[in-house]
């Protein structure tokens, strides 16, 4: 093994070393030190971004398996393994990323024996540890395949329309349960976003970012990795983007116009300015790039438009944790550079670890059978390297 | 019935005398530079404000139903019969729920600690059940914060504000605010000079029903969407049993047949 100090493999070590000094400051030093939150900003970006964005950028793996198994539609069979390995290494790194930001973290398992079940908390708690329990196992016929235990396989195959079922139960509590979490603060958190529609919008959100979500790492790793883009899967998917982002987006301006908002909104102000933003990426951007057949059919235009969706809904999960108390508070959170770092690092090992499956497990076929791999960090560095030719599948 | 606080800031000299009753109390740290901090602190469960010339204390108030006990997900938060909202630390994980969740802002955090715990002040819960006042009540020298029955209070308050409104701004804050708190309010100034959120803002609502709408409706949507989920994979997969099952009929036929 060869190993070629590339730039972006720079980055990755930069990130990670920065990554483990924050880590040492979080446990040697407490809270206080590492990170900008305080007794007014009790949950910054670990809790914005690590938990709401995380678990909603893993939100692809019920969406497929369910389109898959449950709805029965097979030509989507082939983004099913690389998306259930997202969605389940994307809960493990929020639980990781849980592990920085509870105080005490050593009594998580305080959750299973002391229950309170008024507390939306435990309910998204317990939904991700099950949830997690079953990425799992739909994600383990990797592993037992590569190992050609065909017996286990079987039975994991078995039970698998069960996995799928409860996957989706256990998915629809929690994703909207996430934005249930504000529910309960009417007077802190700022209209523009507080609306009694929160589970639903959160819900809504993860539908669309999890089908984002699964062009954006379909082409991200057809680059990474050479291999043939779906493209028929995905300009499929697009099409079903384009739908919900119009639901979500009518949704959202029949709950302003509910809450008699839209003459706020249009008005300048600090929180107006972060919901235009929000409103253009995740809405206006990517539904007008959609219309248009020949950017929709395009994988590049297909891949830009996602990529700009998922920011647009990062952007408004973290104005619903941040932006949204800042009146309230009156002053401003920025997160300190260690409490960037932690994130950036809990990011940067789900790229190396996504690029080390694909290379030892049969996440895609075809590049497994193939013996020239490239090496995981190259997943990082993929991303600025022009997209190599782009072959349209036949469709399998 | 439950017990409560009354704070008049009208009757409040801000000799901070419950700061160092509080302190000694919960045997926190107390000084002259921490008499002198103006804000509430993992070490300063209650503080007596100054703004022109007019005192206010603020504390935890009690609420009749605490979103930081509805929103602990361990439970680490309850509220005694006697009124008092206490935490149980050996509980807590430190996910500060609580902290977000409180529309008055009154837990604190140990943000400097290792096993940092939540603080806020626990309305003397040990004194209040053996009959006793809590200790900022004991102490005060004008009887500013007085302890009582809330009931009781409440009625005194509402005498006071009668017999003489001029020295009052017309309302008992925490009567009715998120449905009730065990810290009542009285004050010449508009509550919001000194932080408190406005009444109306907060509203007579309980904190926790906001998300008990949401959550009672949880038991019944399980098995609803289990049921919907289920029905959607019998039906998708309907097809492709019909067509193996005929397949396999016909084959035994034929089988029959060549017999």
């Amino acid at each position: 093994m060869n190993f070629k100090p590339t730039l972006w493999r720079l980055v990755f070590l930069v990130i990670i070393c920065l990554g483990i000094y924050s880590a040492y400051v979080r446990y040697a030093h407490g809270l206080g030190a590492v990170s900008n939150m305080s007794d007014q900003f009790p949950w910054g970006i670990w809790i914005g971004f690590d938990v709401l964005c995380g678990v909603m950028l893993a939100a692809g793996g019920f969406i497929v398996t369910g389109a898959v198994h449950l709805l029965n539609i097979e030509r989507l069979h082939s983004v099913v393994r690389p998306t259930v390995l997202t969605a389940f290494l994307g809960y493990c790194l929020v639980i990781v990323g849980l592990f920085f930001d509870l105080g005490r973290p050593w009594f998580i398992w305080h959750q299973i024996f002391y229950r309170n079940p008024h507390s939306v908390m435990f309910e998204v708690g317990f939904c991700v540890m099950f949830y997690t329990t079953v990425l799992f196992f739909e994600f383990l016929p990797n592993v037992l395949e590569r190992f050609h235990l065909h017996k286990p396989l079987r039975w994991v195959k078995g039970v698998m329309a069960g996995l799928v079922v409860a996957g989706i139960l256990l998915s629809t509590l929690h994703q909207s349960s996430l934005g249930a979490l504000y529910l309960i603060m009417p007077s802190k958190l700022h209209p523009f976003w507080y609306t009694p529609a929160l589970p639903f919008f959160f819900f809504g959100s993860a539908v669309a970012v999890g089908l984002a979500m699964t062009i954006f790492e379909s082409s991200l790793s057809s680059r990474a990795f050479g291999r043939q883009l779906e493209l028929p899967v995905l300009i499929e998917l697009g099409g079903v983007l384009l739908v919900v982002l119009w639901v979500n987006a009518l949704l959202r301006v029949e709950d302003f116009f509910h809450r008699d908002q839209l003459a706020n909104i249009v008005k300048p102000s600090y929180e107006a300015y972060f919901l235009w933003l929000e409103l253009a990426l995740a809405f206006v951007i990517p539904i007008t790039l959609l219309s248009f057949k020949k950017i929709r059919r395009s994988p590049n235009g297909l891949y830009l438009a996602s990529v700009i969706c998922l920011l647009g809904f990062v952007t408004n999960r973290l104005n619903v944790s941040v932006t949204g108390f800042e009146t309230w508070v009156g002053h401003h959170y920025v997160p300190k550079w260690t409490e960037f770092m932690i994130t950036l690092a809990i990011i940067a090992t789900g790229f190396a670890l996504f690029g080390l499956a694909v290379k030892y497990l049969p996440i895609f076929p075809e590049v497994q059978a193939g013996n020239e791999v490239e090496k995981p960090v190259e997943v990082i560095a993929s991303n600025v390297i022009p997209a190599p030719v782009l072959v349209e599948n036949a469709g399998d | 019935m439950s017990k409560a606080l009354l704070y008049d800031a009208t009757m409040c000299i801000g000799c901070k005398q419950c700061e160092v009753a509080c302190a000694q109390q919960n045997k926190l740290p107390y000084s002259d530079e921490i008499a002198a901090e103006s804000v509430q602190s993992e070490h300063k469960y209650t503080v007596v404000l100054t703004k022109q010339e007019k005192f206010m204390r603020r504390l935890c108030m009690h609420c009749e139903h605490p979103a930081c006990a509805s929103v602990c997900p361990v439970g680490a938060f309850h509220k005694t019969a006697e009124g008092p909202v206490v935490y149980d630390v050996w509980k807590c994980i430190g996910c500060r729920y609580c902290m977000v969740a409180c529309a008055f802002a009154q837990p604190k955090y140990e943000w400097q600690s290792l096993n940092p715990r939540v603080r806020k002040c626990i309305m003397c819960p040990d004194r209040v059940k053996a009959g006793q006042q809590t200790a900022c009540a004991e102490i005060c020298p004008t009887g500013a914060t007085k302890f009582g029955e809330r009931d009781d209070l409440v009625k005194e308050a509402q005498t006071r504000i009668q017999q003489n409104p001029s020295n009052y701004v017309p309302h008992i804050y925490g009567l009715t605010e998120v449905g009730g708190t065990n810290v009542l309010l009285l004050s010449s100034v508009p509550f919001e000079t000194f932080g408190y959120p406005k009444s109306e803002k907060l509203g007579e609502t309980p904190l926790p029903e906001y998300t008990g709408r949401v959550m009672s409706k949880i038991p019944d949507f399980i098995p609803l969407w289990s049921l919907v989920l289920g029905g959607v994979y019998w039906i998708t997969h309907r097809r492709e049993d019909v067509a193996a099952a005929e397949a396999g009929e016909k084959k035994f036929e034929h089988k029959d047949g060549a017999r």
